[in-house]
């Protein structure tokens, strides 16, 4: 048999292949030929001597005691090497990404349908399924909390000893009360979303190896390495040093890896046998083994003039997170401070709560509180356009938040809202033909000829959406990273060394067009993501390029001054003004000072730095603070052929316009825009996990729908460059924004075609179809 | 049980099979071939397909005794050396590959496909690949990918 | 558990009577994701890919107006060679999960699985198929698809027989077959039909599958079509009953369904969309045999 560990080493020789492209360019992935081949080592791939595999055995009830827990039979299995339960792990209970309230194993309580309860370790993945069958819990199952208003109301037992509210944010900006008295026209709703889950295609899986120090390493598909060893090492009880992670290729995040999975299990496996464990979830188990989008209620009154000036916005947002606390604190801070909208509104009112409930916990999601709130105020605004009798996307215009303007928290937005610019993007684009697609498979339904034109409507709708950027409330948000210019075999070669991940996004290129851009180096190797060197945070929150990236352009920055600095004691001449071009220390005419090869050759440069983001603050009693740092937009038009006599709908064009800033490698840019903008069309039309009474009904590929190519549209794109005063090169940060406005640009486009409210998505076929003829 | 198979022009055999293993184990774990991938293992996503005999499949849902005796062709067999197969040199230039766990899959169907019919239209395309599941792209470049593919042989 | 593995038809029947508890396996689509799920661990798997005559096709032997087609048959080669002869079973296979699902998955298979959301029985119905079926012990009997369906995920096999084939009479008009789902491709049917209409001997025929416990008839929506077509001097000719009698026929096709509620549908919405795609598909079928 052929170790898969020996394929990591190829797929790192790979990821070091060097890229001769600067930043605004769009050089092939490095990472792409072995994914293409299947050569790419995925976390799921790894494979060591001797190596056991563990899997977990989960809670089937919602909520229960636990009264007694007995593992004999499965320990006296052949083949079973391991049974671990809450009394073997040796720190610390629970863990959790902001709030440790999660139990590593249950003990006691479980509080979600699926929660881990017990481990095996075992020679073959079939020991360790029958091993689990053998081991006996005895559950008191009981009344489990399913619904948040329940939580905030406060009238069911507390699941946790802070009772069941994680976080509430009460914002008051101006006099509502007074400025909705000036409103000529006021519209009221109530929108609700269902549970989204991320669906990355790669299962969480790693392999952990117990080292000889009693320490322990994993390779791992995670968003945050850091904080992941932070967790594990409290709860291993070792000390952070002894826990070395390592990133194997990830399938995918969206969101879904922030949280642990496997990280502390594998490795309590792998401390108590001795032995490296692989563990690697099937799909069901992955649907109960990571955190999901927030499911929201979302209650809205927006009032505005005749001529449309909006006067005032009151909302209230709640947002269920589910069993334990994952980041529900911070989505609820993002889902309050997006609200409004990106609208100049003086006077607003908005509350907000995420609760604790039986459901399953909730997370990060890309979006991560603004998808929710955006699907209520751009339905909103459709609303009040209606009422104003106005056109939708002129009310939008005419409410822009200006540069200089202020959010509800009373915090200046001190960069371009480009909101207009974008509208008039997607307006200048043509519309596809009007006439219904004579092609039986762009139909709504497809080839299930459910129609043969019967019924389709044509509707269009249009969305804005906007988000922070980054970690938010005060966070100190950083990334660090290390760069060493040397000479190796009589190149120059610059090796950029971060623990920034690479989850699909790009950004190992991006980081080697950056060392590129600033040390003139042909010859850029970008290493593997580890814990060897300082945090880099989450691959979330649209923020690596910026910070990771930011961390490499500092660094780079730093290193170029240091040859500069060399040449010139070397050399004896001013290098002030001179710079780094293509291997060469050059005037700021152009004219050759010195190689750098010479400069390097006998003594390599290497430096670490950080760079950090804006200060933030937390928000005050008011819901008063300056939360972001930073604050991105997109818009979308979506154009639908619904057959509304069935409710079937088929999206024929999306069109999404957005700005990023700068395009360090369009390329990949446009693949985040039209992936985003996939999964955000998913929400509106199918993604759901369905939850009744704390049970997920439907936890598969074959009953969560994800898009597939005949769903998703051919997309026009339209890519604004308006510098971002503070970024690197002027970018922003993109990941997120076309996920957000994708939504209710969809929503509004079938609302257009059938006339209907439909206030909830995903929406289905029954939303569509009049009620009278439901019965 | 004992289990004979070609697995990319290559005689394997292997003892000790368990009987409820698929194809997609035997290749992933025991033969080393991971490039198949394991995401959905019920047939919804075709990441782990692969050539049975000729004929395109999940390998998650062949049960390894059927492949006694059959020719196997993964994703890994596609390509000549460290030269790319045409189809994933035309993944990495449109820009198709993001995590890149869809991608094995994507490429072995598009492989299918350009083999029964040189140049498809966009809804050929796209109902061909429908049992592919991507969820970084949103498609636009695999179908990119697909027609340059397609444009590429034609060239070759 | 054991892995059965006969080379012939001969030797499938004799292992299965040896081991009545093993499940048949040929494409796998189904059996497969019930092992990788863990859902059951059967006591043996007997694998027919070896059996040839399974695979094959042509005219009946006994009855040269129709087609016998191997319960081996996959939903590709249904596709692409049937598209003519049994055109409903046709339009069903493309709606078969996905390319790779319908290369390997059979129509023995989809009978086999008996569920109720399987995409060949209401075809199968309409069409009035006779499904052949066979032991060691007591050789070859012939059931009509109207019998063979006896609740969810069960049929009237016996322990020790296997499917052999379908004869369905081969005709290239008039059926038709629609699903539902909530996705443009690769769905199990959230609900599903299909109509058979035969001018030559003045029938109307259908099937409702995912709206009850077993794929369904629905025996009164047939008989008032036809006795319309018949009062109506319709059979021969391109004239269409009226807007209101298709229409009645969509009701009385709603009525015939048991709907449930769950994941995949709500009771009312399988009813109402029966209603629309039986109006409809009736609609096309008539336009299509004139």
């Amino acid at each position: 048999m052929r170790g898969t560990t020996a394929d990591l080493d190829t797929a790192v020789r790979e990821l070091a292949r060097p890229v001769s492209y600067p930043v605004g360019t769009s050089p092939d992935r490095p990472d792409g030929p072995p994914k293409t081949k299947g050569e790419f080592a995925y976390s799921s791939d790894l494979w060591a001597q001797d190596m056991l595999w563990g899997r977990a055995l989960r809670s089937p009830h919602p909520y229960a005691r636990i009264r007694s827990l007995d593992i004999a039979a499965a320990l006296a299995q052949p083949g079973v090497h391991a049974v671990l339960t809450h009394e073997d792990v040796p720190g610390r209970k629970t863990y959790g990404l902001l709030i440790p309230d999660q139990p590593v194993l249950a003990h006691d309580v479980v509080r979600f349908q699926g929660e881990p309860v017990a481990l095996v370790a075992a020679d073959h993945p079939e020991t360790a399924r029958r091993a689990l069958d053998l081991i006996k819990v005895d559950y008191e199952p009981l009344e489990p909390v399913t619904d948040p208003e329940v939580s905030i109301a406060g009238t069911a037992p507390p699941l946790h000893p802070e009772g069941n509210i994680v976080a509430q944010l009460h914002i008051r900006h101006g006099d509502v009360a007074a400025a909705s008295e000036r409103a000529d026209v006021t519209v009221t709703g109530t929108y609700e979303l269902g549970m989204q889950d991320q669906a990355f295609l790669g299962p969480e899986s790693g392999l952990a190896l117990p080292s000889q120090d009693g320490g322990v390493e994993l390779f791992i598909a995670t968003q945050w390495l850091h904080a992941d060893r932070e967790q594990m090492a409290a709860s291993l009880g070792l000390s952070p040093e002894k826990v070395r992670l390592t990133s194997a290729g990830i399938g995918g995040a969206f969101g879904g890896r922030e949280d642990l999975s496997i990280q502390i299990h594998a490795c309590l496996l792998a401390l108590h046998t001795g032995r490296p464990i692989k563990m690697s979830y099937g799909r069901e188990e992955s649907f109960f083994g990571h955190v999901h989008r927030h499911p929201g209620r979302l209650e809205y009154e927006h009032g505005a003039t005749r001529d449309g000036i909006l006067t005032h916005v009151k909302a209230r947002v709640v947002l269920d997170g589910g069993a334990y606390a994952s980041t529900s604190r911070e989505v609820i801070v993002v889902a309050a401070t997006t609200a409004a909208g990106p609208y100049a509104v003086d006077h607003a009112e908005i509350d907000a709560y995420s609760t604790y409930t039986n459901n399953p916990p909730c997370g990060a999601m890309r979006g991560f509180g603004a998808v929710q709130s955006c699907f209520g105020y751009e339905s909103q605004m459709d609303k009040l356009a209606a009422a104003l009798d106005m056109d939708p996307v002129e009310l939008r215009r005419r409410n822009v938040l200006p540069t200089g303007g202020k959010t509800p928290t009373g915090q200046v937005v001190d960069v371009p809202v480009p909101v207009r610019e974008l509208l008039d993007q997607l307006e200048a684009m043509p519309l596809p033909p009007a006439e219904n697609p004579d092609e039986e498979r762009m139909r709504p339904g497809g080839v299930a000829n459910t129609t043969h034109g019967e019924g389709v409507r044509r509707g269009v709708g249009y969305a804005v959406g906007f988000k922070n950027i980054g970690f938010s409330s005060g966070a100190d948000d950083y990334s660090t990273a290390r760069v060493r210019l040397s000479v190796s075999r009589g190149e120059l070669t610059a090796e950029v060394h971060t623990a920034g991940l690479e989850v699909g996004q790009g950004l190992v290129v991006v980081q080697a067009q950056i060392a590129r851009t600033e040390l003139g180096v042909d010859h850029v190797l970008v290493l593997p993501a580890d814990t060897q060197i300082g945090n880099a945070g989450s691959s979330s929150a649209s923020r690596q390029s910026w910070l990771t990236g930011g961390a490499v352009q500092t660094t780079c920055a730093a290193v170029a001054a240091e040859v500069l600095e060399r040449t010139a004691q070397r050399l004896g001449v001013n290098t002030d003004r001179c710079r780094l071009d293509a291997g060469q220390i050059v005037t700021a005419a152009g004219d050759f000072v010195a190689s750098m090869v010479d400069i390097v050759a006998d003594e390599p440069i290497e430096l670490i730095r950080e760079y950090h983001a804006r200060k933030t603050t937390p928000l005050d009693a008011n819901g008063q603070g300056d939360p972001h740092w930073a604050f991105a937009f997109a818009a979308h038009r979506a154009v639908v052929d619904v057959d509304v006599e069935l409710g079937l709908v088929r999206v024929i064009e999306l069109a999404v316009a957005q700005d990023v800033g700068k395009a360090l490698n369009p390329k990949a840019l446009e693949g985040q825009i039209e992936g985003g903008s996939a999964q955000g069309l998913g929400l509106a039309l199918m993604e759901e996990i369905q939850v009744e009474d704390g049970c997920v009904r439907n936890p598969s590929f074959t009953d969560y729908l994800v898009p597939t190519i005949l769903d998703v549209p051919p997309m026009r794109l339209a890519i604004l460059e308006l510098p971002t005063p503070h970024g690197p090169y002027g970018l922003n940060g993109a990941g997120e924004p076309p996920t957000i406005s994708s939504t209710p640009a969809v929503v509004a486009a079938v609302r257009a075609a059938t006339g209907m409210p439909l206030p909830r998505v995903p929406v289905r076929p029954t939303d569509i179809v009049e009620a009278s003829l439901l019965t | 049980m004992r289990l004979e198979c070609t697995v990319n022009d290559e005689a394997r055999s292997l003892d000790g099979v368990w009987e409820g293993e698929s194809l997609l184990y035997v290749l992933r774990e025991r033969l080393g071939l991971p490039g198949s991938k394991n995401a959905c293992e019920q047939g919804e996503c075709g990441s782990c397909s692969v050539y049975v005999d000729g004929i395109l499949a999940c390998s998650c849902l062949v049960s390894a005794g059927q492949v006694h005796g059959a020719r196997v062709i993964t994703v890994e067999g596609l390509a000549e050396g460290d030269e790319l197969h045409p189809i994933q040199r035309a993944f990495v230039e449109a820009g198709a590959v993001q995590c890149g766990f869809c991608t094995p899959g994507f490429v072995m169907v598009t492989h299918d496909l350009l083999a029964r019919e040189a140049s498809p239209t966009e809804p050929e395309i796209r109902e061909a690949l429908a049992g592919n599941l991507c969820r970084c792209t949103g498609y636009q470049k695999i179908v990119d990918a697909v027609q340059l593919a397609a444009k590429m042989l034609e060239e070759e | 558990m054991e892995f059965l593995q006969p080379s012939d038809w001969q030797d499938a029947l004799a292992a299965k009577a040896a081991f009545p508890d093993a499940v048949p396996v040929r494409g796998g689509t189904d059996v497969m994701v019930e092992m990788n799920f863990d859902r059951g661990r059967p006591a043996a798997l007997l694998d027919l890919s070896h059996v040839k005559e399974l695979g094959e096709w042509g005219r009946d032997d006994t009855d040269d107006t129709c087609v016998r087609i191997g319960a081996g048959v996959t939903y590709t080669r249904v596709l692409r060679e049937l598209g003519t002869t049994v055109p409903g079973l046709a339009q069903a296979a493309r709606t078969v999960g996905s390319p790779q699902i319908r290369n390997r998955g059979t129509i023995g298979g989809n009978l086999g699985a008996a569920s109720p959301a399987g995409d060949c029985h209401p075809v199968l119905l309409a069409a009035d198929a006779v499904y052949e079926v066979e032991s060691a012990a007591r050789g070859v009997r012939r059931i009509g698809a109207d019998e063979f369906y006896l609740g969810p995920k069960r049929n009237s096999l016996d322990a020790d027989e296997l499917i052999r084939a379908i004869v369905v009479r081969a005709t290239d008009t008039g059926q038709q077959f629609a699903k539902i789902g909530t996705r443009n491709a690769m769905v199990i049917a959230a609900c599903s039909f299909a109509v058979a209409i035969n001018r030559e001997v003045r029938s109307v025929r259908t099937g409702i599958g995912s709206a009850g416990p077993t794929p369904l008839r629905a025996p009164e929506a047939e008989t008032y079509l036809t006795d319309m077509m018949t009062q109506g001097e319709l059979w021969e000719g391109g004239r269409l009953p009226d807007a209101d009698v298709l229409k009645r026929f969509g009701d009385l096709v709603a009525g015939a369904a048991r709907p449930i509620d769950d994941v995949r549908a709500t009771a009312a919405y399988r009813r109402h969309s029966l209603r629309v795609m039986a109006r409809r598909t009736a609609t096309w079928a008539l336009r299509q045999s004139c």
